[in-house]
């Protein structure tokens, strides 16, 4: 499946994760395929369960893949063990949610941004000091003042800052960035998104960024994807994207945010119904048990990504345009 | 202010902490109507939870509350805790955040609804149920007679905040409080809770605070709103008119830091410099002025007061308010 990018940085291909628990089998990632482009950022958006932070984590190889491949510059990473995965590993780097609980809060700052130098090898510690200081510069924060001092001295907005600055330490290429701002407050949450977007230009990075809001997503993203289920729904470029959704699921995404504007009137359209249970997804299309153009053919008939408009997929029988 | 069914007056809540005290709530007036909603907004920190607990009498045992909170005609801070208890989940209910922690995790939903209602209605067991029953129809879960013999870990979270409203509703409340009742859940089921909520509170005649982080939650769905900063009420309207016209500029602030879905990939987001104050250290001028790009002369000096604009009804606390026709 190629989907529009032209000088791939990371490619995978009919990925399939899934885990079992208690016995049963969660289908968590179900035969997807993507490419992000050199120099893109590619938004991950779907509700939570749908599988897109386990994606992001088998990119890592931190899960693993049942099927599938992820290539990566070429090499294809569930295939790489040991030191080759350890040296490719390197140059991805990933992002979490939570920046307070991703910090080992008995370590100081300047030791926390030095741990991936230390690892990768860096063993002269002037080189690691003027790297510390660079990076925590460059993420708005002053490594005097810092460098000495414990998590818990920082606030949320902060402690992003410095898990962005600890991603950055060793030079990646590729960036997954995991929920980044959504345990933030508003007027902290621009801050940062603004800062990834500076670090981005500044170091030459790829991002892979999965978030559950939309409108993040598309004030960062080149192309966005949508997942629903396990499954990609659509992907395209964001402008088109939101202006154009093709698939009801990005549909009623798109509805159902709440418009800051009290002359939108919330829809009282959002279709009832939760997404069903990963373990017994629905056949054919997962969304059809809740969308409103749903027939046989949904039923029996696993829906294949297509082209509806220029750069634009979805995988739907009846889609929107 | 009369005629409002709930009005809070001078509230001030004080938390002692091992930095010295918090002020938490400070010398905040507010009121809401029945069939009325607030929508009170504000970052964590603003003093917004701590002044729904203070409503609810549920502070912090340490916590030192002054002012008054009037409910229907009664102070609430002389109350014994008899008749506090007797209030709260009869006439004063509230719906929390996170579902799954308001849920007694070992009781079944069944038990939960029941006991709430055989404790503040005179309804026999056989009643109760029944109303419960009811109840769960009418927040919109499937199978509901099914549903009491669950626990509420079988439940998704969007179906557990039901049932914590289903419990709110139980006993016909003229005041629900909901703090952040979406906040943890998806946005598609986001939309249904704020959708159920609004409903029952039609249909109920209801008196409804919201309280939230998200100003497009409260935009279409209040009546007024107070945006909350550093324990104060900065800003107070009809909702149409603060949208129309924010005179505050942080809720211009916070409203422009909102990513938008109408704005082009890679636009830099107009943030808001710094973070907000300590709380234990008190500051003498506007809370907001080291963040502010209005702040000027007496703005880091003397604390502006929450006073009226054009109309009565819409305040602000702000030495350079945003001009008519100018900002948002």
């Amino acid at each position: 499946m190629l989907q529009a990018a032209s000088d791939p940085l990371m490619k995978v291909e009919n990925l399939v994760v899934e885990y079992s628990v208690g016995g049963k089998t969660i289908h968590a990632v179900s035969d997807v395929s993507l490419e992000i482009a050199r120099g893109e950022t590619l938004g991950l958006v779907g509700e939570s369960g749908c599988g897109k932070s386990t994606l992001g984590r088998a990119v890592l190889q931190l899960r693993q893949a049942v099927s599938g491949k992820v290539l990566f510059d070429g090499h294809d990473l569930t295939t790489l063990k040991g030191e080759p995965l350890r040296k490719m590993r390197r140059r991805v780097q990933l992002i979490f949610q939570d920046p307070i609980a991703s910090l080992n809060p008995r370590r100081r700052i300047g030791d926390i941004v030095a741990e991936p130098l230390v690892i990768a090898g860096v063993r002269d510690p002037e080189e690691r000091a003027r790297r510390v200081s660079d990076v925590l510069s460059a993420v708005g924060l002053d490594p005097a003042l810092v460098s000495g001092r414990l998590p818990h001295e920082f606030s949320g907005g902060q402690c992003q800052r410095i898990c962005i600055a600890r991603s950055l330490v060793l030079n990646p290429e590729f960036v997954i960035c995991d929920e980044p701002v959504s345990a933030l407050d508003v007027s902290i949450r621009a801050q940062i998104l603004n800062l990834l977007e500076e670090m981005k230009a500044r170091y030459g990075l790829t991002l892979l960024f999965i978030a559950h809001d939309l409108a993040v997503v598309k004030a960062v993203s080149d192309r966005v994807a949508v997942m629903y289920l396990g499954r990609l729904c659509e992907v395209g470029p964001s402008e088109q994207l939101f202006a154009r959704p093709a698939h009801p699921y990005t549909a009623l995404l798109i509805e159902a945010i709440p418009v800051p504007d009290p002359d939108v009137r919330p829809t009282q359209s959002v279709p009832v119904g939760e997404p069903p249970s990963p373990i017994a997804p629905p056949s054919g299309c997962r969304f059809r048990t809740r969308c409103p153009r749903a027939d046989a053919r949904c039923a029996g008939e696993v829906p294949e990504l297509r082209v509806v408009a220029p750069g634009q997929f979805a995988a739907c029988h009846h889609p929107l345009i | 202010m009369s005629g409002a069914l709930l009005s809070v007056e001078d509230a001030v809540v004080d938390l002692p902490t091992p930095r010295g005290n918090l002020r938490a709530v400070d010398h905040v007036d507010l009121a809401v109507g029945a069939g009325k909603t607030l929508g009170i907004v504000g970052e964590s920190g603003c003093g917004k939870t701590m002044l729904s607990r203070a409503v609810l009498q549920l502070l912090p045992k340490k916590a030192k509350l002054s002012g008054r909170v009037m409910f229907n005609g009664q102070d609430l801070t002389t109350l014994s805790a008899e008749k506090l208890r007797k209030l709260r989940g009869r006439s004063l209910a509230v719906v929390f955040q996170d579902p799954m922690t308001s849920l007694n995790p070992v009781l079944t939903i069944g038990t939960q609804l029941i006991e709430t209602i055989q404790e503040h209605l005179e309804l026999d067991l056989a009643q109760a149920r029944q109303r419960s029953i009811e109840l769960l129809a009418a927040v919109g879960i499937p199978a509901p007679e099914q549903r009491l013999a669950q626990y509420p870990h079988q439940l998704s979270g969007g179906m557990r905040q039901r049932v914590a409203i289903a419990i709110a509703l139980s006993c016909e409340p003229q005041l629900l409080i909901a703090d952040e009742p979406t906040t943890a859940l998806d946005v598609t089921i986001q939309a249904q809770i704020l959708d159920l909520l609004a409903r029952e509170q039609q249909r109920r005649h209801m008196a409804m605070i919201i309280i939230t982080h998200d100003l497009g939650v409260v935009a279409g769905r209040t009546d007024e709103v107070a945006v909350m900063y550093a324990g104060r009420v900065v800003e107070r309207a009809p909702t149409p008119a603060l949208f129309k016209q924010m005179r505050m500029p942080y809720t211009e602030a916070l409203l422009a830091a909102l990513p938008k879905l109408d704005v082009a990939p890679h636009t830099p987001l107009p943030a808001i410099s710094g973070r907000p104050p300590d709380p234990t250290r008190p500051m003498k001028g506007c809370s907001f002025s080291p963040r502010c790009r209005y702040s000027a002369g007496r703005c880091t000096t003397e604390k502006p007061r929450l006073s009226p604009a054009e109309t009565q009804e819409h305040l602000y606390a702000c030495f350079h308010p945003i001009a008519a026709g100018v900002g948002a």
